[in-house]
């Protein structure tokens, strides 16, 4: 368990920020830009002290400000990667990566091989840190600062100083990480997509306050979150089961609340883990069973509630067997429709829209829970 | 230097040593008081900085004579020296290297410090996040990096130590063989009658040791930068 309560004011920006996260797992610090986030990160690492607070992981306890204890970060074990890598470049790739590996205080847990085979940098080691692309950067970088035997990661916006292409190049090694490394991760980010492909934990930023927390498909929900990524990505997101195969069309069978959806997803086996992400914009709802439709997948439900969305359109939650799912639907469709809590509802989901979605963006995508 | 007479070879020799002990003891320092210059802020820090300076702008016969009264035998710093180690600084190559040190001083730190201002301060905290202390992180990260300052100071201390004249003058007099530098016995041949050739004997070789200097302190600088990559 990480658990941070810290508070420090600078100059007009007040934070005052608390947050636990059950590990292992990927903690993202979410929030518009200057929310706070980075301030919080650097807290949490010791490079900004805190006026009052404490900052605990497991049995180590790094700051408690009652009993004035106050490890410098430098003692902490606390790895960090940087926005902007900040390699040393009086130093070769290697020499970066042995920086804080000949420094580490604890018994080794990761190796120079095992760090260069995850990220991919047996090529790169003599090379000098000027000669390398944004993406090899952050890769060494996230080496590097494995290497130094953390017993928690730090990163801070990692991808955000790369474009679209580079960041999907670094993102395949962080979801290795999660997946192969029992090493709690804090994740600073104000890209949704990042926070979807890697966090197991959302804590919602906004101006210095820790204002949601909870389990990404719990915080896919909430109110103040949706406000944040605005209402194209609104949608709930289910980590479920994979069943098998359907024989009859080749599809992966995933579960989802007490039904099932059919998402291509070939190089799963069951058992494994897929986060869906099911749009509220990409939901239709109807309120008998679906017939002679071309739609493949369709969820049986009540409605939970509903809100207004935009203009014009409601958000229709709805109980698929202890999950919620959301639905767009116009005021006048859910008028006429008689939309109300307690109502039995189909959800249809279209399997192509899913299917094009889970080559490389949202929302279908393998993940495979840290520790599961 | 078969071209050489033998005191011109004398003075020569001389002003490279004395340059040599001069950067010997202002480097450390001059390391020193960039750092406390450029990375702390404190109470007296505009005077320590202004004291610093100080020998650029003060005439160099004042700066000698300071010495005189600071670390001449009845001086409490020269008294304290001699009792405790033996020291003399007085009329001595020693004395003529602390002259020149305080008198480049200023060139020294304000090239150091230029280069440190440069060395990304975010650097020292990734350091620290990977476990380095402060000695470690100055060590291992601020020196290296401030490394072309370092060195384009020690090679401009040392060109300014061969020319220096005023304050070696007078803090240890002009003794041939002790601490008649280049620019003393260029002096001395200037007053000597028929010493015209050799005096321009002697300004030759300050031309080209000069101009070698800036020269190799150029090359180092360009070398260094493209090993930071930069």
């Amino acid at each position: 368990m990480l658990s941070v309560a810290v508070k420090k004011a600078l100059g007009s920006f007040s934070l005052d920020a608390a947050f636990e996260l059950p590990t292992p797992g990927v903690v993202a610090l979410f929030g518009r830009s200057g929310s706070g986030k980075s301030t919080l990160i650097n807290l949490i690492a010791g490079l900004l002290d805190a006026d009052a607070g404490r900052v605990v992981l497991d049995d180590l306890v790094w700051l408690d400000t009652d009993g004035r204890l106050n490890v410098p970060p430098e003692r902490r074990r606390i790895g960090y990667v940087f926005q902007d890598a900040r390699l040393f470049p009086h130093l070769s790739v290697e020499g970066n990566l042995r920086y804080g590996e000949r420094r580490a205080s604890s018994r080794a847990f990761i190796n120079l091989d095992t760090v260069a085979g995850l990220l991919d940098l047996g090529s790169l080691m003599q090379r000098r840190t000027h000669q390398l692309s944004g993406g090899e950067r952050q890769r060494v970088a996230i080496g590097r600062a494995l290497l130094s035997q953390p017993s928690l990661l730090l990163l801070d916006e990692p991808l955000a100083s790369l474009d679209s292409a580079r960041r999907e190049e670094v993102l395949p090694y962080l979801e290795t990480l999660r997946d192969q490394l029992a090493l709690p991760m804090v994740y600073v980010s104000h890209d949704f997509d990042e926070v979807l492909r890697l966090a197991t934990y959302i804590v919602l930023i906004e101006q210095g306050r820790t204002i949601a927390q909870g389990g990404i498909g719990e915080m896919s929900l909430n109110e103040n979150l949706r406000s944040i990524i605005g209402p194209d990505a609104v949608g709930a997101i289910i980590d479920g089961t994979v069943l098998g195969v359907d024989e009859s069309s080749g599809l992966t069978r995933v579960s989802a609340g007490r039904g099932e959806l059919k998402v291509q997803a070939p190089h799963l086996t069951a058992g494994a883990t897929l986060r869906l992400q099911l749009l509220a914009r990409d939901l239709i709802v109807a309120t008998q069973p679906p017939q002679n439709l071309s739609v493949r997948n369709s969820l049986s439900g009540v409605v939970a509630s509903l809100s207004r969305d935009a203009a014009d359109s409601e958000l229709i939650a709805i109980d698929i067997g202890g999950t919620l799912i959301m639905a767009r639907v116009t005021t006048a469709a859910a008028r006429d429709l008689r939309l109300a809590p307690g109502l039995p509802v189909w959800a249809l989901v279209k399997s192509v829209s899913l299917r094009s979605h889970a080559l490389g963006a949202l929302p279908a995508r393998s993940i495979a829970r840290p520790g599961a | 230097m078969i071209w050489l007479s033998p005191s011109e070879s004398e003075a020569l020799s001389l002003s490279l040593s004395i340059a040599a002990r001069s950067v010997a003891l202002s480097l450390p320092l001059g390391i020193l008081a960039a750092w406390v210059l450029t990375r702390r802020r404190f109470l007296g820090h505009t005077l320590l900085d202004a004291f610093v300076h100080l020998p650029m702008v003060l005439p160099p016969v004042m700066v000698g004579y300071l010495l005189l009264l600071l670390f001449g035998t009845r001086g409490p710093i020269g008294s304290w020296l001699q009792r405790a180690f033996g020291v003399e600084l007085i009329f001595t190559r020693n004395g003529a290297a602390l002259a020149t040190a305080v008198m480049s001083f200023p060139l020294m730190v304000r090239a150091m410090r230029i280069s440190l201002e440069n060395v990304d301060r975010g650097l020292e905290e990734a350091a620290r996040t990977l476990g380095a202390g402060a000695i470690d992180r100055f060590a291992s990260i601020t020196l290296p990096l401030m490394l072309p300052g370092v060195l384009a100071g020690a090679i401009t201390a040392f060109s300014a130590a061969l020319g220096e004249f005023g304050a070696v003058i007078t803090f240890v007099s002009n003794i041939p063989g002790e601490t008649r530098t280049l620019p003393l016995a260029l002096y001395t041949a200037l007053q000597t009658p028929a010493g015209d050739g050799v005096a321009a004997r002697l300004a030759v070789i300050s031309f080209l040791l000069g101009l070698s200097g800036l020269m190799l302190s150029e090359w180092f600088a360009r070398r260094v930068r493209r090993l930071l990559g930069r």
